[in-house]
């Protein structure tokens, strides 16, 4: 099908974006890669009437170590370029794990990282990885600037925090030096999204979990961090035992979704599963 | 809405036309530019059949407004065979090697599997997998698809050579 009809503004910078989004109002909507956004016009299930494109904003496309920030992303950094960043690869190396299940080179090609972000599926690996990081997603509108939690971005399916008049300008991880990461997923086909996924990010010291993040994604309404099952590691020798108490405790709080792919019991049982296995290869790279 | 002005290169040579807004650049190569071997399938992004590489990197031409495109150089399965219409090496070895059926996923295929060999031109098995990943073909001819793909690399190879 054919998207309704729309006004469509290049944005030259991130400010100019957010002018554009306070004089349209509702009706307007930020076209980043549109991987996402696209399909949803064509189907008639968004139609907006004025898009604001901010693939030229040059500004938003960055990579790099702030000081005291961790490492920072903006918005418009495509998927494939951040694949392509040894200097990512090296600090959020749990970002380019989970990258590799993302959608198709040809998707990867013009999908962004805050698009992802900013759109919300439940089942989305990018949204996942920054809840689990406990990443920091920073917003613009033309009259202030504000960083929200990306534990606290999320509500459900396609619902974040981020009100009608703002627009993404960077998402901050911060950088664990020698952690080890781990991620898994199981969908229809690679590539397609995730029925459940399961994502870990853990340090060791002197054989003990020194830190531990874990977060199960396709599973809730939205990406949630497994608070519970952090606990239990922190500060404990990683036994066989202990991390499948771990996995146990980060399905408690998940509300399943069931639908035509998968129950929700069989979304429970595999998200424990998964995130067993995201903890031990977590602590397998930690260790080596 | 207002149709714009739009130019842009599509296989080397420099087109221009009119178009509104909501116009994708699928829509664009094939009713505004009559350009039509990038075939239309799922407009939706999930099918692969309408990849064109623009600025040499393969992308979805249904997930992308033609208004986009202005100014960037586009290149459809027309822009793989040389001047002469002589098939390129890869589309040879498509024929040769039964890489099609029904033909309808063969301009999909062939634009993902020529972006792969622009970037790596010794794959192995798990990249061509890789780099068909998003292109679906409805006769299931994938394994053939393969083959053509890396005697597409073994001739080209042996051009070389």
């Amino acid at each position: 099908m054919k998207p309704a009809p729309f006004d469509y503004v290049a944005a030259a910078s991130a400010d100019d974006a957010v002018r554009h989004l306070a004089e349209h109002g509702d009706e307007a909507l930020i076209l980043a890669g549109g991987q996402s956004l696209v399909p949803m016009m064509n189907m008639r299930l968004a139609r907006p009437t004025v898009l604001i494109d901010i693939n030229d904003c040059a500004e938003l496309k960055f990579m790099g170590l702030e000081s005291g920030d961790g490492f920072a992303i903006g918005a418009g950094t495509r998927q494939k370029d951040i694949l392509k960043s040894a200097e990512t690869k090296a600090a959020v190396p749990l970002l380019l794990k989970a990258l590799a299940f993302v959608g198709h080179v040809q998707t990867r090609n013009r999908g962004t990282l805050g698009g992802s972000i900013a759109h919300g599926d439940p089942s989305a690996e990018m949204p996942l990885v920054a809840v689990t990081l406990d990443a920091a997603i920073r917003l613009r509108s033309s009259t202030s600037e504000r960083t929200v939690a990306a534990v606290e971005f999320y509500s459900g399916p396609m619902s974040t925090e981020r009100a009608p008049d703002e627009c993404l300008l960077a998402v901050n991880f911060p950088h664990t030096p020698g952690a080890g990461t781990g991620f898994h997923e199981v969908s229809e086909r690679h590539g397609d999204f995730a029925i459940v996924s399961a994502a870990a990010e853990i340090s060791l010291r002197d054989g003990k979990c020194a830190s531990a993040a874990i977060g199960i994604g396709g599973a809730h309404p939205y990406p949630i961090k497994a608070a519970k099952a952090e606990a239990i590691l922190i500060g404990e020798v990683p036994t066989d035992a202990l991390i499948e108490a771990a996995a146990e405790a980060a399905t408690e709080g998940i509300e399943a979704m069931d639908d035509v792919h998968a129950t929700a019991a069989y979304r429970m049982r595999v998200a424990r599963v998964l995130a067993a296995r995201a903890i031990s290869d977590a602590i397998a790279e930690a260790q080596s | 809405m207002k149709p714009r002005n739009i130019s842009l290169t599509v296989n080397g040579s420099e087109r221009f036309a009119e178009a509104e807004p909501r116009v994708t650049l699928l829509d664009f190569l094939r009713y505004h530019l009559g350009v039509t071997g990038a075939h239309m399938g799922c407009e939706h992004g999930v099918c692969g059949a309408c990849s064109v590489l623009v600025d040499g990197e393969p992308v979805r031409a249904c997930l992308m407004f033609a208004v986009q495109a202005a100014g960037k150089s586009v290149t459809t399965v027309e822009g793989l065979a040389g001047s002469d219409g002589e098939p390129s090496p890869l589309q040879e070895a498509f024929r040769d090697a039964h890489g099609l059926q029904c033909g309808y996923c063969t301009p999909g295929m062939l634009i993902a599997a020529q972006a792969l060999l622009d970037e790596n031109p010794d794959p192995d098995e798990a990249d061509i997998r890789e780099a068909i990943g998003g292109n679906i073909c409805r006769c299931t001819g994938y394994v053939q698809i393969i083959e053509a793909i890396q005697l597409a690399v073994t001739n080209l190879r042996e051009a070389a050579q």
